[in-house]
């Protein structure tokens, strides 16, 4: 539905990372070396939730190579990105298994892995909390003793004292106990499933120096150089102005390079050696367990209906996983409970979503930030429901979206502007699945193809002034440099802004050049690069640069061509009169300021500024949830058609269907991979990934030979993707945001699916063959 | 002997792209780490060490390899080829053409893996590219586009992929 | 990274390996033969082994053989599970091999190395246990030729300093009717939750299995079992349950109720699929 009109927005403007990438030339972070880099490592908790009696370095200090030593004493402090409850490196205490305990800087990496193994640390066992249901229970041990004394970095965070609970947020519409007492027929149904990870192919990796004026230089594979800042400025006391962190491409990071770890350990590091280039780089095994991870999740909801399919009441009891600290899982579970109905409209809803510590690793954003799996356990229950009620599930998504008047959980108003069109995605989405084929098919024998679906929303919950800003840059040959703080991932995000830039200025896309790498010393703050948020926040901040430089282009064409700046127009590399524009001005020739045959010269350079802050988004009621957390909500469809051997539960997924509405979509070449990779994402999630706790905490699989992931050849056969595009007035040519959305639907649709072909209620993940045995097993007991 | 090497450190000769570098490594020094730490040849990836998910894969011997899994001294007069070697490869194109890249990480390991497996099987059924390519792991695609990388150079007689290969020694 | 040091020895014959070795031994250290490396390399990088020096035995031209001579397929410990499979001099031990790890790792990993490997797995032995495959070992000055099956036990019995140079197996096993499944817990590429071969030589079936128990194993009990005709298959697969030589392993890739209930579904198909009915 690309407005034809356009020049090159709507179209598949090749991404202009990719021939570079396909080179191998790309520099990600670990891909730089010199002499003289001192390298750091990192000595781990062992346990899960023990005392620390004592770190014996004595050994370790005589390995060679050895130039400092870091102990949790050094740095006794808490931070955090949203309640300040860890410690960069553990003392007293350690809290799960895989903690920083202490760091090695040596001149070369195998001496200080070499000296890691010969500290000795000594440690008394405490007892483990080793789910979140058990972090809930009254007289839990607690993982931390004093969460209430925390310093909130961020005010919607409500650590609750001698409990582990690390925050509770509330949501309260309507009256949902008049509303289910009334139901005509109502559903109760439990989810759970544990923490997994991001398993980004590159690992994270940091590089930090001081230099003898005192700056510091960060390096980092990071989604939030502007934290990092906050962070060493917060909580290290250095000037915000004498931080310096430079990220070039990342290779993968779907959240979890979001939260700032390595950094400020790489800062000590650095500062034990005098400042020299110190790099922190993970391996694995360190990147799964001591970084942090996806949360796991606990979730019982209930749905009250009329008897015509009418949802009147729900309540949501969400316990999220957060590991040893809140981290995002804070944030997570605010954002939990504020989209906790999904893409319904209900009048009464009554949500508690708890952040739980447990001894398990730390949980951070993952694509989704919650919301696949909220959607796993919403989903679900409207599939139970509407079988219930012999009702189409497709019909009951129907009756019940939410549209444009209806209100969110937080009561904030939807318009056609904020909220893309559910009813035309489901429609769409069952053309494409071949709904009306039929929903289960004998094919073989013990074999049965089913489809299953599942609707899905997001907010971006951002700050409430969150913002970005871009500068662009004109050249001596009218092209134009784009430099702005967000940053390429993978999700194609600066093709994006070059080409919302090339529209604006009706220019080529080969005459734009957007800078890939970014840093905080020349390119204007932005929020972070997560939430679904660049192509709105950075893409305002690109519109609004490129009509900064507009208005020069025209000023200094004005003078030129003897006319007013309104009669000019831009386009194709010139500026010309819009009655004839064959009369006009080459760029080239003003890009510089424009210079006389005499030689004298006006104007000077075009240097367009722009930027863009989030409008009207409030934090939320603590008793009620009332607020507004974000601009606008993406929602969208997916369904799969899967195959399932019955005798031994072993299946495989035929057809992948995403249809999302995300407003405009800017490059639908790009939005189409954002679409099956992060489906493919969620599906491997689904199928396969989590991770294994024995009882004492410990994980089981922290290497990709035990953590299964799809592998080429399982993905679906064929993935279908569509959009709808409903624009939204105020993003960038009508854009939301749909980085995450691909992930979101994906294991709800597959858990339906399977729950058809097998008869049986599958309400855990991941869904192996193995679990669902299990699940027959125990049904038959 | 062929090679005896009584110290825990060795200079060796390795062929890579077609020229023979002298480097000196220790033997725990995997031909990964030597790559890219020695001879600034960053391309192969180190993402599992582990040997399972292809990022590092390299050819040693015209065969993919993971770089992770071998000791640079067990490779010596071995040809080696890396994603530095194979810019000419159609496969290289094809990934740009066909949207098989996002965050490019796994891209070097697939393109040498694909490079490799249409050289040795020029007209491989779904069975083969199935086999070859769950060497390596894409987090970002979702694997769709990659599939669309060798399905259109398949059988298509496609003459620039070579036999033979950069990796043997002046 | 493996951060421990190590001497590095490639010989170029039998006679320079056990020199190499004996080297070492004489200094009070620790030596290693390897043939592919990688569970070495991969082992090492995690601490979970330690040496002094490695010996790579894929400079020894015995190790690196693979043809058939006379009437024997030879088979060199250091020739890689790809060449087997792509060789197709044993389709059955290709069909099996070609299921170990990924297909780039099978060009590193080698079937001596496999075979000794630290895990649990070994699925490479399975037909080899199947076909009275001889191991030809060499120890010092000594050479010898023995039937596999007596001297393996859960492993591969070898002395300290001993070396397997090849693997022999009589031609007239070769083109048996075989059959070769492993299930794993979810993708393909991964450890097996249940892996079984099976061949049909003078009307009996003989079978083998890996990631059943804590070793690969075969069993004569259980061979006798699966070739009672008298009995119907299913119980015949009730009874292999109740023979096994030890307890179902429980572990990562499936729990020991589960791995009973792929065995039975398995066993199930290598019976249809060798038409080992009533
Ligand atoms: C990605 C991946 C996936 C895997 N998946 C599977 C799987 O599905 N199933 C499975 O069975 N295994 C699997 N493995 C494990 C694999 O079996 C071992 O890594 C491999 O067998 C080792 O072979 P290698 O030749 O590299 O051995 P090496 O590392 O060379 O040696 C392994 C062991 O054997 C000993 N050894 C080697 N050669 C000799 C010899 N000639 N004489 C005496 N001793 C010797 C060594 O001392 C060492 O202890 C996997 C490995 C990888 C890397
Ligand atoms: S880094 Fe070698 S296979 Fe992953
Ligand atoms: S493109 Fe990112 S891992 Fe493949």
């Amino acid at each position: 539905m690309a407005n034809t009109s356009w020049y090159t927005v709507g179209k598949p403007e090749q991404r202009i990372d990719a021939v570079e990438k396909s080179t191998g030339k790309v520099r990600y972070i670990g891909d730089y070396s010199a002499p003289g880099l001192m390298h750091a490592k990192l000595v781990k908790s062992t346990q899960a939730h023990a005392k620390i009696i004592s770190v014996d370095t004595t050994e370790a200090w005589k390995m060679p190579g050895v130039r400092a030593i870091i102990t949790g004493e050094m740095f006794p402090y808490h931070i955090g990105p949203i309640l300040a409850d860890r410690p960069p490196l553990a003392f007293e205490k350690v809290r799960y298994y895989g903690e920083p305990v202490a760091i090695i800087v040596a001149d070369h990496e195998y001496q200080a892995k070499r000296a890691t193994e010969k500290v000795k640390v000594e440690y008394e066992p405490l007892p483990i909390v080793n789910s979140a249901q058990q972090a809930f229970q009254k007289n839990a041990p607690l993982v931390h003793e004093n969460a209430a004394q925390y310093t909130k970095i961020i005010s919607d965070v409500y650590p609750k004292a001698s409990t582990n609970i690390g925050s509770h947020i509330k949501i309260r519409k309507g009256d949902f106990d008049v509303a289910w007492a009334n139901s005509e027929e109502t559903i109760t149904a439990t989810y759970s499933f544990n923490l997994s990870d991001h398993v980004a192919m590159e690992t994270r990796s940091t590089r930090v120096e001081i230099n003898p004026a005192g700056k510091v230089i960060v390096h980092s594979c990071s989604q939030s150089p502007f934290t990092i800042k906050k962070v060493l400025n917060q909580f290290f006391n250095i000037d915000v102005g004498n931080i310096l962190v430079h990220i070039p491409m990342v290779g993968g990071a779907f959240g979890g390079k979001g939260t700032v770890q390595l950094e400020p350990l790489a800062y000590l590091a650095s500062k034990a050696v005098g400042g020299k280039l110190v790099k922190l780089e993970f391996d694995r095994e360190e990147d799964m367990t001591t970084a942090p991870c996806r949360i796991g999740f606990d979730a019982t909801v209930q749905l009250g209906v009329t008897k015509e399919g009418k949802l009147v009441a729900g309540k949501y009891t969400y316990l999220i996983d957060s590991g040893a600290y809140t981290d995002q899982a804070a944030g997570i579970t605010r954002a939990a409970a504020l989209d906790c109905t999904g893409p319904y409209n209900i009048p009464n809803v009554w949500c508690d979503s708890y952040c739980m510590y447990t001894n398990h690793p730390f949980a951070t954003s993952f694509r989704g930030y919650g919301h696949p799996e909220l959607t796993f356990a919403v989903e679900r229950t409207m599939d139970q429901l509407a079988e219930k009620l012999q009702i189409d599930p497709l019909q009951f998504r129907i009756i019940n979206g939410i549209k444009p008047g209806d209100t969110t959980p937080t009561q904030a108003v939807l318009t056609a502007n904020n909220i893309g069109d559910l009813e035309k995605c489901i429609n769409r989405a069952k053309e494409l699945i071949k709904w009306d084929e039929g929903q289960c098919i004998k094919s073989g024998k013990n074999k049965v193809r089913t489809k299953g679906i599942s609707t899905f929303w997001k907010t971006s919950t951002t700050a409430t002034n969150a913002q970005a800003g871009a500068i662009i840059i004109f050249e001596a040959d009218g092209s134009v440099n784009l430099n702005c703080a967000a940053i390429e991932l993978g999700q194609g995000t600066k093709t994006i802004l070059g080409q919302i830039l090339a529209e604006k200025l009706g220019m080529d896309m080969n005459k734009i050049h957007v800078t890939m790498e970014v840093n905080t010393q020349y390119d204007p703050h932005q929020w972070r690069t997560v939430a679904s948020s660049t192509t709105f926040l950075a893409g305002r901040a690109v519109v609004f640069a490129a009509d900064h430089a507009i208005a020069q282009l025209k000023k200094t064409a004005a003078v030129v061509l003897q006319c007013s700046p309104d009669d000019l127009e831009v386009g194709g590399g010139r500026v010309y009169i819009k009655p004839d524009p064959t009369f006009g001005v080459d760029i080239k020739d003003i890009a510089l300021g424009y210079t006389y045959p005499s030689g004298h010269s006006i104007e000077g350079q075009i240097v367009g500024i722009g930027k863009h802050i989030q409008r009207h988004l409030t934090p939320m009621d603590q008793q009620t949830g009332f607020g507004k957390p974000g601009p606008w909500w993406s929602v969208g469809v997916q369904a799969v058609e899967i195959e399932l051997d019955t005798r031994d539960f072993t299946y495989s997924i035929l057809t992948g269907v995403t249809v999302l509405d995300g407003g405009t979509i800017i490059n639908p070449m790009t939005a189409t991979q954002q679409m099956r990779g992060g489906m493919y994402m969620g599906l491997s999630y689904a199928t396969s990934e989590k991770f294994v706790f024995d009882e004492h905490g410990i994980v089981k699989n922290s290497n990709l030979r035990e953590y299964p992931m799809l592998r080429y050849g399982e993905q679906p056969t064929e993935y279908l993707v569509d959009f709808i595009e409903s624009p939204a007035i105020d993003g960038p040519f009508g854009a939301r945001g749909i980085g995450e959305y691909g992930v979101i639907g994906a294991p709800a649709c597959l858990a339906n699916s399977l729950s058809i072909a097998t008869g049986m209620e599958l309400n855990k993940l991941p869904l192996t063959p193995e679990s669902i045995w299990q699940r027959k097993v125990e049904g038959t007991i | 002997m062929n090679r005896h090497n009584g110290t825990s450190k060795a200079f060796i000769h390795l062929h890579v792209n077609g020229e023979t570098k002298e480097v000196g490594v220790r033997n725990a020094d995997t031909l990964l780490s030597t790559l890219r730490e020695k001879l600034g040849l960053t391309g192969a990836k180190r993402s599992c060490e582990n040997g399972d998910c292809g990022a590092c894969t390299v050819l040693v011997n015209g065969e993919p390899s993971h770089s992770c899994l071998s000791l640079a001294v067990e490779v010596v007069n071995l040809p080696i080829t890396t994603i530095e070697g194979l810019l000419d490869s159609p496969v290289r194109e094809a990934f740009v053409d066909k949207w098989a890249i996002q965050c490019g990480f796994c891209t070097p390991g697939f393109i040498v893996n694909c490079h490799a497996l249409l050289t040795n099987h020029p007209d491989a059924n779904e069975e083969i590219v199935e086999e070859w390519l769950q060497s390596n792991i894409c987090r970002c695609t979702g694997y769709q586009e990659i599939k669309e990388v060798i399905h259109s150079l398949l059988g298509s007689n496609n003459h620039s992929i070579k036999k033979t290969h950069p990796g043997l020694s002046k | 990274m493996i951060s421990f040091d190590f001497k590095y020895f490639k010989p170029s014959s039998v006679a320079e390996t056990i020199e190499a070795y004996n080297g070492v031994h004489e200094q009070g250290e620790k030596a290693l033969f390897i043939s592919g490396g990688t569970e070495f390399i991969t082992f090492a990088r995690t601490n979970k082994i330690y040496t002094d020096a490695i010996i790579d035995s894929k400079g020894i031209p015995e190790c690196n053989v693979l043809e058939m001579r006379d009437d024997n397929l030879v088979i060199g410990a250091a020739v890689s599970l790809n060449k087997i499979t792509n060789s197709n001099l044993f389709p059955f031990l290709g069909a099996t091999v070609k299921q170990i790890a990924d297909h780039t790792s099978r060009n590193k990993i080698t079937i001596g190395g496999n075979i000794n490997s630290e895990l649990i797995y070994k699925e490479s032995i399975l037909p080899l246990l199947l076909v009275d495959a001889k191991v030809k070992l060499a120890k010092g000055n000594d050479e010898r030729a023995v039937l596999l099956n007596s001297v393996f036990n859960r492993k591969l019995n070898l002395s300290s300093g001993e070396l397997l140079l090849q693997i022999i197996i009589d031609s007239s096993n070769i083109d048996l009717p075989y059959i070769s499944l492993k299930r794993t817990k979810f993708s393909k590429v991964g450890y097996p939750v249940v892996s079984v071969a099976a061949i049909l030589k003078d009307n009996r079936l003989r079978v083998a299995f890996s990631g059943v128990c804590g070793y690969p194993f075969r069993s004569d009990k259980i061979e006798n079992i699966v070739n009672d005709s008298t009995i119907p298959v299913v119980n015949r697969i009730d009874q292999v349950m109740d023979n096994l030589p030890s307890s179902i392993v429980d572990d990562l890739q499936g729990s020991r109720e589960y791995r009973a209930f792929v065995l039975k579904n398995v066993l199930l198909d290598v019976m249809e699929e060798m038409e080992m009915g009533e």
